[in-house]
């Protein structure tokens, strides 16, 4: 397109953009550590040792995890959104989210009904990385059976949200029967967390998060003509089903394992493609998919540093920050431009 | 019998159309005999429920006939793979546009997928047929314009120039003319003509304006009750196949003026 140039600039200034916020977020935490040391310790020549431990083993895994997950939240929410042609959906309208959090529920409360000595087996954190992802990914492929059986793409999406209804429903009646301080553990982890991954969960994380971005940028052909309307689509030789079925696999896959490594990180996926879409002002996926990876990495970032509450011992619920942030954004944006770009 | 195919556009043999259910079969119109040659624009009219759209959705593959064949460029339409049968045929529909942030460019761009590569890049010649395509439909000015700000009779021309930039022998229309003005219904048919002429494509368009099409078209379709009648309209309006067109209570085919007039 000829437009493209013009985009190269927004490009490089939100590269930019991501560097610093990078390090901003790497040089902020509950220790103050000086920038001049931050970075003397990628350099290796740092003296203090806890530091050098504090930034390589928990700041770095934690920015990285949260490149990872803003970037591919806000891509599934773009795939998703393009996929429905529906400004309203996210990565989760496919059950996603809420498949993760029956895994997780049953896993920690649970443990409760089945007794106390396996309860403390069973609620590691790998327990609940693998409870995460089987849940997430089992309601997925009911989604996918009955979705196959359809036609229309819009019965997939109801399809998708009466999953959701249902496993809601079953998170509240387990609910009803566990104890306070289950509760308070399943409540902790819906609240997200970024931190907490070693550099062996980083590294599984990264690789699927890669297989998902490479279906993406494969599908960035079909999103743009799906645009047209899925007939219009069909007219131009695409196979609808193919590329459907492609897309949501992209989405699951990095939508699954994020929920898994993160927890359920609200906002972002839905709002991402939104302030995105008000910047760069297009609905070609070539610009938007590397736009939105920028956006949703630096934007996570952001709310990373503020949870972090620099200096101070607390860290605030990520999955907070992420809505407290990124709504005023979204309407601030809207109000502005005073129209909904889809 | 071979020689005349070879100038077939869209050819059909004792064709049915209708929906299979699981039971019985319901037939809409059967023993359809087109036969659409290379330059020629050809409207498609009938009362509404007669089955035009079926009919339309039939040759275009989008729902299968229940008997019969359909040969596109001599070449039956279900030999055809999905992207040999976009670089044959190309559509204008009804449906609305789902993104309207698409810039007049970038959707008349999007025609090209048959051509571009798997990330969808145009090469200089992509970009040379979308600047024809934007020229013959008159619409250049409107080149770097939204979707959203275009007017319905804008964006039936760009929706046309964006067929045309899929350079495909035949092209078809589901009821280009509606929600538009009088001036523009005959603008955009007038459009169709000058594009068979200059582009020596074969356009297949719906539609209920009768009397323009009698003025405009080199062939029309004409689906009543009992038949489906393929031929020029001054032979149409000879035989008095417009008559058997509609019920003869309200509206009569006056054969002087070519046009339909409110019995008194």
């Amino acid at each position: 397109m000829p437009k493209t140039n013009t985009y190269t600039l927004s490009f490089i200034a939100l590269i930019f953009l991501l560097i610093i916020c990078f390090f901003l977020n790497i040089s902020l935490g509950s220790v103050s550590i000086p920038t001049k040391e931050i970075f003397n310790s990628f350099l290796g020549t740092i003296e203090n040792d806890n530091w050098q431990y504090i930034i390589q083993d928990y700041r770095l895994p934690k920015a990285i995890t949260a490149i990872l997950v803003g970037s591919g939240l806000g891509i599934s929410g773009l795939l998703m959104q393009t996929l429905f042609r529906n400004p309203l959906a996210g990565p989760f309208v496919l059950g996603i989210s809420s498949g993760a959090s029956l895994g997780v529920a049953l896993v920690i409360l649970g443990s409760g009904i089945f007794g106390g000595v396996f309860a403390t087996l069973l609620v590691s954190k790998w327990t609940i990385v693998i409870a995460a992802s089987l849940g997430s990914f089992l309601v997925l492929l009911a989604v996918l059976v009955v979705s196959s059986k359809v036609r229309d793409t819009m019965a997939i999406l109801i399809i998708g949200l009466m999953f959701g209804s249902i496993t809601a429903a079953v998170v509240s009646v387990l609910s009803y029967f566990s104890s306070a301080e289950q509760l308070q553990q399943y409540i902790f982890w819906g609240f997200g967390s970024l931190g907490n991954l070693s550099w062996n969960e980083v590294f599984i994380f990264f690789i699927i998060y890669c297989l998902g971005l490479l279906l993406s940028i494969i599908s960035i052909k079909g999103l743009n003509t799906l645009l047209l309307g899925e007939n219009y689509a069909k007219s131009l030789g695409l196979n609808i089903k193919q590329s459907r079925f492609i897309i949501i696999i992209a989405t699951s896959l990095l939508a699954g394992t994020i929920t898994a490594f993160a927890g359920p990180i609200a906002f972002i996926g839905l709002a991402i493609p939104h302030i995105t879409r008000q910047v760069f002002n297009t609905s070609n996926h070539k610009i938007l998919l590397p736009a939105v990876f920028l956006f949703g990495s630096i934007i996570m970032l952001i709310c990373d540093s503020i949870a972090q509450l620099p200096t101070s011992d607390y860290t605030l619920p990520i999955n907070a920050i992420t809505s407290l942030i990124g709504a005023p954004v979204v309407i601030w944006l809207l109000v502005r431009k005073r129209k909904m770009i889809f | 019998m071979d020689k005349a195919n070879q100038h077939n556009i869209l050819k059909t043999q004792n064709l049915s159309i209708g929906y299979k259910s699981k039971k019985t079969d319901s037939v809409i119109a059967s023993n359809i005999n087109i036969e659409l040659h290379k330059g020629e624009l050809i409207g498609l009219v009938g009362a509404n429920g007669i089955g035009k759209s079926t009919l339309l959705r039939t040759l275009t593959n989008v729902q299968n006939g229940l008997n019969g064949k359909i040969f596109i460029n001599s070449k039956l339409l279900s030999e055809y793979t999905s992207g040999e049968l976009a670089k044959t045929m190309s559509l204008v529909l009804t449906d609305p546009i789902a993104s309207k942030n698409l810039s007049v460019f970038e959707l008349v761009a999007l025609g090209r997928h048959p051509y571009t590569n798997w990330v969808g890049n145009l090469s200089t010649e992509d970009i040379e047929t979308v600047n024809q395509s934007l020229e013959l439909t008159n619409i250049e000015i409107l080149k770097h314009k939204k979707c959203f700000e275009l007017s319905d009779g804008q964006l039936q021309k760009v929706l046309i120039a964006r067929a045309l930039a899929q350079d495909t022998d035949l092209i078809i229309l589901d009821e280009p003319t509606t929600h538009l003005d009088m001036y523009h219904k005959a603008y955009i048919l007038k459009l169709l003509q000058k594009l068979v002429k200059e582009t020596n494509k074969t356009i297949l368009f719906s539609s209920h304006e009768i009397d323009l099409a009698i003025q405009l078209c080199d062939k029309m379709i004409v689906m009543t009750k009992n038949d489906v009648i393929t031929d020029q309209p001054c032979n149409l309006i000879s035989n008095g196949t417009f008559n058997a067109l509609f019920p003869q209570d309200l509206i009569i085919f006056d054969e002087q003026t070519g046009s339909f007039r409110v019995k008194k």
